[in-house]
C-alpha cells in the first residue's frame, strides 16, 4: 500500500511538472484547449464529488455550469468588476443555489433525483433568456478577454492557462482534505448505506445538501472560469448535452476518484475532436465507439485502471506491497 | 433508575399492530435478551429505538430522557449503539474506515475545517484512528484492517458492526440477531464477547436472538414477545418454564431451551 502511495506521489508530481510546461511547448490553441480541460476538470470534480462519492445522480451540472458563467460574465458586463474577483463569487452563488437544489432533492432518490437535475438543465437556458436585461437574452454576453498581468511575460493563452492551472490546483487540494477525514468517509457512507450511517450519528439531510452545495461550487467556479477564457457566454452553449458530457465525464474518469476529473476531461475535450478528424460524416459515432470501447475495457474509468496497474507495480518493485 | 425505559410503546403498518403496548425496563449493567418468534415484532422495536420508526404510541425514555422527540442522527451520541439483523456495513469502505464512522458522532469537524485541514483537524483525524484501532484489537480484527468491509466471512463482518457500534463509546448496545449464520464455536466465542462488553467495556446490551442457548447462557433478564404483545419477561430459568412462552414458540409444553440451533 505504501509503495503505491509513493508511485502515485511521484505521478502527481511529474503531471505538475508536465502541467506546467505545457503551454511553453504549445501554440496558442492547443494552450487554450488544455485551459479548457482544466476548466471541465473542476466541473468533473464538482459533479464526482456529488455523484461518485455521495451516490446523488445529477443529470443537470450544466446548469450550475451556466449561472457560474452568467454570474461572472454579469458582474463584469455590468459593473467592471475585476474578473479575479468575480470567480469566488461566482463559487458562492453555486454553493447557495445547490444547497437550495440539495434540500428538495433529498426527497428524490435515484432516477428520480436525475430526471429533477434533467429538469433543471432544461430550464435554466431559457431562464437565462427571460431576463435578456441582464443576460443579453439568446445573443449572450461578449467580454473581452483579460491579459496577463503586467510583469509577467505571457501572452493571454498561456496567463489563462495558468490561472486555471492555480485554480484547479486549489480546489483539488481542497477536495482531497475534505474527501480523506471525517466528512469523506461520512459522505461515502451515505452513498454506501444511508440508514446505517445515520445510525452512526451523520446527519444525512445536511450532509447530502451540503455536498450538493459544495458540487454546485466547483462546477460553478469551471463556468465562471470558461466564461473569462472564452470571452463569451450565450444561453445555448449550456444545454442538456454539457450536462450529459459532464456525467460521461465522470464515468470515462471513474467515479469517487479525484483524479478521474482530469482523465475524464481529457476525454470529453479531446475524443469529439479525433473522432472529427476520424470521421467528418459521422464524428458521433466514431465518439459513440470511442466511448463504448471505454467503457468495456475500462470499467471502473481509466483512474480505476490506472490505480489496478499502480498496485502491480508497487508490488512487484517493493516486494513487500502489503495487501492492495 | 434503568437506562432504558419502554413505556407503552405501540406501532402499527396500516392494518397491521406490529407493537401493541410493550413495556419494559432495561437496567445499568446487564444484559437484557429480547426475544420471540418470527414476526413477534423485535426488530421493530429496534428500529423505534433507532428513531426509523415512529410510534403510534408509546414513550421511550433513555437515561431519563425522551427519546422519540430526537431525530435518527441524534440517537448515536445519546449513547445508544446497534447493529442491523442483516448487514448494513460500508461496502466500499475498508473495515477500520468503517469503524472509523462509528466515531462520527463523537467528533466535530466540519466541511470547511476539513477542507482547510486545520491543525485541530488533523489531530481529531488521529485521535479517531486511534480509537478505532483500539477496537479492531479488541474484537480481533486488525488482520482484516485494511480490507473492503465486503468479501469476508459473514461472522467476521458481524464482529465488523459490533466494532463500529462500540467505537461510539455507547452506554446502551442493541445487538440485531449476532448469531446468525455462525457456527458452534463461534456462537461460544459470541457469548464470551458479548460478556466482556458488558463486564470490561461496562456496556449494557438489549440482545434479539433466535439462538436460545446464547440468549439463556448469556442473559441477566428475558423479555419475550409474541405477535407484537409482551407475554413474559424475568431471568431465563423463569421464562423458560413460562408455559405463554412455550406455546408461543412450540405451541406444545416443551420446555423452550430445547429449542437451541
Amino acid at each position: 500500500m505504501t509503495g503505491a502511495r509513493a508511485w502515485e506521489r511521484a505521478l502527481v508530481v511529474a503531471a505538475l511538472a508536465l502541467a506546467c510546461a505545457l503551454p511553453f511547448a504549445l501554440s496558442g490553441f492547443r494552450a487554450f484547449q488544455f485551459t479548457q480541460v482544466g476548466i471541465y476538470a473542476i466541473a468533473l470534480l464538482g459533479l464526482n464529488i456529488l455523484t461518485g462519492y455521495n451516490g446523488q445522480i445529477s443529470l443537470g451540472h450544466g446548469a450550475f455550469y451556466a449561472i457560474g458563467a452568467y454570474t461572472t460574465a454579469i458582474m463584469l458586463d455590468k459593473w467592471n468588476v475585476p474578473y479575479g474577483l468575480t470567480i469566488p463569487v461566482a463559487g458562492l452563488v453555486c454553493l447557495v443555489a445547490g444547497f437550495l437544489f440539495g434540500i428538495p432533492a433529498l426527497r428524490l432518490e435515484g432516477l428520480y433525483l436525475a430526471l429533477a437535475t434533467f429538469a433543471l438543465a432544461l430550464a435554466v437556458p431559457q431562464i437565462l433568456k427571460y431576463f435578456e436585461h441582464w443576460t443579453g437574452g439568446s445573443q449572450g454576453i461578449v467580454l473581452s478577454r483579460p491579459e496577463a498581468p503586467a510583469g509577467l511575460t505571457l501572452t493571454p493563452d498561456q496567463w489563462l492557462y495558468f490561472m486555471t492551472l492555480g485554480v484547479l490546483v486549489v480546489l483539488f487540494v481542497l477536495s482531497a482534505n475534505l474527501l480523506r477525514g471525517r466528512t469523506g468517509r461520512a459522505i461515502v457512507a451515505i452513498r454506501d448505506n444511508p440508514i446505517a450511517a445515520q445510525a452512526m450519528g451523520v446527519n444525512t439531510a445536511l450532509y447530502k445538501s451540503l455536498t450538493f452545495g459544495v458540487s454546485a461550487a466547483y462546477t460553478g467556479v469551471a463556468g465562471a472560469l470558461s466564461a473569462v477564457a472564452v470571452a463569451f457566454v450565450a444561453p445555448d452553449t449550456f444545454n442538456v448535452f454539457l450536462s450529459i458530457t459532464l456525467l460521461v465525464g465522470i464515468v470515462v474518469g471513474g467515479l469517487a476518484s479525484i483524479s478521474g476529473a482530469i482523465f475524464g476531461a481529457l476525454f470529453i475535450q479531446f475524443v469529439p475532436n479525433w473522432a472529427q478528424d476520424i470521421s467528418k460524416a459521422a464524428p458521433w459515432a466514431i465518439y459513440g465507439i470511442f466511448l463504448i470501447v471505454f467503457m468495456y475495457t475500462m470499467p471502473r474509468g481509466i483512474a480505476g485502471s490506472l490505480k489496478l496497474v499502480l498496485n502491480r507495480l508497487a508490488r512487484a518493485s517493493g516486494g513487500a506491497g502489503g495487501p492492495v | 433508575m434503568p437506562i432504558l425505559s419502554v413505556r407503552d410503546l405501540t406501532v402499527r403498518f396500516g392494518g397491521i399492530i406490529a407493537l401493541d403496548s410493550v413495556s419494559f425496563d432495561v437496567d445499568e449493567g446487564q444484559i437484557v435478551g429480547l426475544i420471540g418468534p418470527n414476526g413477534a415484532g423485535k426488530t421493530t422495536l429496534f428500529n423505534c429505538l433507532s428513531r426509523l420508526y415512529t410510534p403510534a404510541r408509546g414513550e421511550v425514555l433513555f437515561d431519563g430522557r425522551a427519546l422519540l422527540e430526537r431525530p435518527a442522527h441524534r440517537i448515536a451520541e445519546l449513547g445508544i449503539g446497534r447493529t442491523f439483523q442483516n448487514l448494513a456495513l460500508f461496502p466500499t469502505l475498508s473495515v477500520l474506515q468503517n469503524v472509523m464512522v462509528g466515531v462520527h458522532c463523537r467528533t466535530r469537524s466540519d466541511f470547511l475545517s476539513n477542507a482547510l485541514r486545520l491543525g485541530w483537524v488533523a489531530r481529531e483525524e488521529a485521535a479517531i484512528r486511534a480509537r478505532a484501532t483500539e477496537i479492531l484489537a479488541f474484537l480481533d480484527l486488525e488482520d482484516v484492517a485494511h480490507h473492503p468491509a465486503a468479501g469476508l466471512p459473514f461472522g467476521t463482518l458481524k464482529r465488523v458492526e459490533l466494532a463500529r457500534a462500540l467505537a461510539a463509546s455507547p452506554r446502551l448496545l442493541l445487538v440485531d440477531e449476532p448469531a446468525s449464520g455462525l457456527n458452534h464455536e463461534e456462537v461460544a466465542a459470541l457469548a464470551k464477547l458479548l460478556r466482556a462488553i458488558r463486564d470490561a467495556r461496562r456496556v449494557t446490551v438489549l440482545l434479539v436472538e433466535h439462538h436460545m442457548g446464547l440468549v439463556m447462557q448469556v442473559s441477566d433478564r428475558v423479555v419475550v414477545l409474541d405477535f407484537g404483545r409482551k407475554i413474559a419477561e424475568g431471568p431465563p430459568v423463569d421464562v423458560q418454564r413460562n408455559p405463554d412462552v412455550i406455546r408461543a414458540y412450540l405451541g406444545t409444553a416443551e420446555r423452550v431451551g430445547a429449542e437451541t440451533r
